[in-house]
């Protein structure tokens, strides 16, 4: 069996990200494996604007934001295999894959860096009524369809769920000729971006109904109708049924990380997030087993799954060089409580922060002019307000200098929201 | 005198806006809770611009469409227009990112560049 230094799984943002940084860290023996046929990850087929604000100052598109990060890893040299399935990653770090060119081959990692991204939620896991005709997708798979094959899946659509992908397919199918006649949204708020809001619906006139959802479908070969319904308390409320003549739905009902392979592998997943748990260098359970961007947990923006596998890669280098402070020594838990609905990580080793400890969450709903505050044990190491937070929203923390001194010996981390 | 109801996308906050307007004029903006919200308005209500993006037939390409963007912000007003500027092009492959798909879409005087490159089949 080949041995290796470090295996990527994904050739997304995440994956390309924590290859450039491992090689910037040293790291010369390594290969990034990729399902698809080119680099880039599903950026490739998001072709709106708005990506890159934070990272390279100006709006690009997903494939231009894709190209940078791609040529990049080229010039450097990184070796990458397209086409390329990985069937099988084991707990003592062996990568089984398969392609046409080189079979199946399995390869001996020292360390391996999880980037396999996300998936949308389908149709069987939402429970709607009706029949099962076609012209149902999720809007990912419309968006691919439309934006790299070059079909238009429909004329007349319905969307359920107001993540941005369905907002943005909303523009998307509107611009390509057909009509979106309305967007359901089963909570009283949108889980997108209000830019997304403005400019993918209200510019075009096309209707968000909250706390809305599909209760029928009808159709026996093409979808022919839909028919929506307000809901109180998880329940539709009868003699609020409203149809509309149409043949596609299109489902934007969340993200779930794609986490198969890590599963069978023995990675510990947060029943919160779906992604594995993982400590301060964004390591695993199992050692030398790293994770990054939407395996993790899903983002709203692709600078931070950029930022967060460049961490990862790092981190995956450090281990590799034999920089690591070893695992022995103080874990403390990291804990969400009052509205904070997860965090990354959920483990910090305080021997082995290196000047900084970054923590992501969410919140569990919207909250108004609240403090979003983090205590090691009583200790409060920083506290900051904010005037909004709802859970469509990744907010980043930042603990710097002095107030790392506090950890050793605390007992564990809580992150927290109080009253302003 | 003419009221326009607008969302601030400057932030998560989303602020609902109130513009007040006489004969194309901006009389007040009130709603916003920061000087970003009234420039939004200000901007918006008067000349709103949006970057498009769509796609476009490749003509022997490893892949059937490229995708395209205005290069920079046209009215939006112009969107539909532009798309349909886009309907009667079809580019042959190889596609290099950056490269002129359209100059001067539907007389914006804003060209439409690739966002990405087709290798040829």
């Amino acid at each position: 069996m080949k041995q290796i230094d470090l295996v990527i799984l994904g050739g997304g943002p995440a994956g390309l990200a924590a290859a450039i940084a491992a090689y910037e860290a040293g790291v010369r023996d390594l290969v990034i494996l990729e399902r698809d046929r080119e680099l880039g990850g599903i950026l490739n087929q998001c072709i709106h604007n708005g990506f890159g604000l934070h990272t390279f100052k100006e709006e690009l598109t997903g494939p231009e934001y894709a190209a940078r990060f791609a040529r990049e890893a080229l010039t450097l040299g990184i070796p990458y295999k397209l086409n390329t399935m990985v069937l099988d990653l084991s707990a003592d770090r062996v990568v089984t894959a398969v392609n046409r060119t080189d079979g199946l081959f399995q390869l001996k990692a020292k360390a391996v860096v999880l980037a396999m991204g996300c998936r949308e939620r389908p149709r069987g896991a939402l429970n709607i009524p009706g029949t099962r005709p076609a012209g149902i997708y999720t809007a990912g798979t419309a968006q691919r369809l439309v934006n790299m094959e070059g079909f238009l899946p429909g004329r007349r659509v319905v969307i359920l769920g107001s993540g941005d992908i369905g907002l943005i397919m909303a523009r998307r199918m509107t611009l390509e000729g057909a009509k979106v006649l309305c967007v359901a949204e089963l909570m009283p708020y949108s889980g997108g971006l209000k830019r997304n809001i403005v400019q993918c619906l209200d510019d075009f006139g096309i209707p968000l109904k909250l706390s809305h959802t599909v209760v029928d479908i009808q159709g026996k070969e093409r979808v022919e109708g839909i028919t929506i319904a307000r809901v109180e308390n998880g329940k539709p409320v009868p003699g609020t049924e409203e149809h509309f003549d149409c043949d596609t739905l299109l489902l934007s009902c969340g993200l779930l990380p794609e986490n198969e392979l890590s599963r069978s592998a023995g990675v510990a997943l947060s029943p919160v997030t779906g992604g594995p748990l993982v400590d301060e260098s964004l390591q695993t359970n199992l050692p030398g087993v790293f994770a990054a961007g939407n395996v993790l947990h899903v983002h709203d923006l692709v600078d931070y799954v950029s930022e967060e596998a460049a961490a990862a890669g790092r981190h995956a280098a450090a281990y590799i060089l034999g920089q690591k402070a070893p695992a022995e020594g103080e874990a403390l838990p990291v804990t969400a409580v009052h509205g904070v609905r997860y965090t990354v990580p959920t483990t910090v080793h305080p021997a082995r922060l290196e000047g900084s400890l970054t923590l992501r969450l969410r919140v569990d709903g919207v909250y108004r002019n609240k403090v979003l505050a983090v205590y090691a044990g009583t200790d409060c190491l920083w506290r900051r307000k904010r005037p909004v937070l709802a859970p469509g929203e990744m907010e980043t923390i930042l603990i710097k200098g002095a107030a790392l001194d506090k950890l050793p010996g605390c007992g564990g981390l809580t992150v927290t929201l109080e009253e302003a | 005198m003419e009221k326009r109801e607008l969302t601030c996308i400057g932030c998560p906050l989303g602020c609902p806006l109130v513009v007040t307007m006489e004969n194309g004029a901006v009389l007040s903006v009130t709603g916003n809770t920061c000087p970003r919200g009234d420039a939004y308005a200000r901007k918006e209500v008067t000349a709103p611009s949006r970057i498009v993006t769509t796609t476009v037939p490749v003509r022997g390409g490893e892949l059937a469409a490229v995708s395209v963007k205005t290069a920079g912000e046209i009215p939006k007003s112009r969107i539909f227009d532009c798309v349909r500027a886009l309907k009667a092009v079809t580019v042959d492959a190889p596609v290099t990112i950056g490269q002129v798909i359209l100059g001067d879409v539907a007389g914006t005087g804003v060209d439409v560049i690739a966002t990405k490159g087709v290798a040829a089949r």
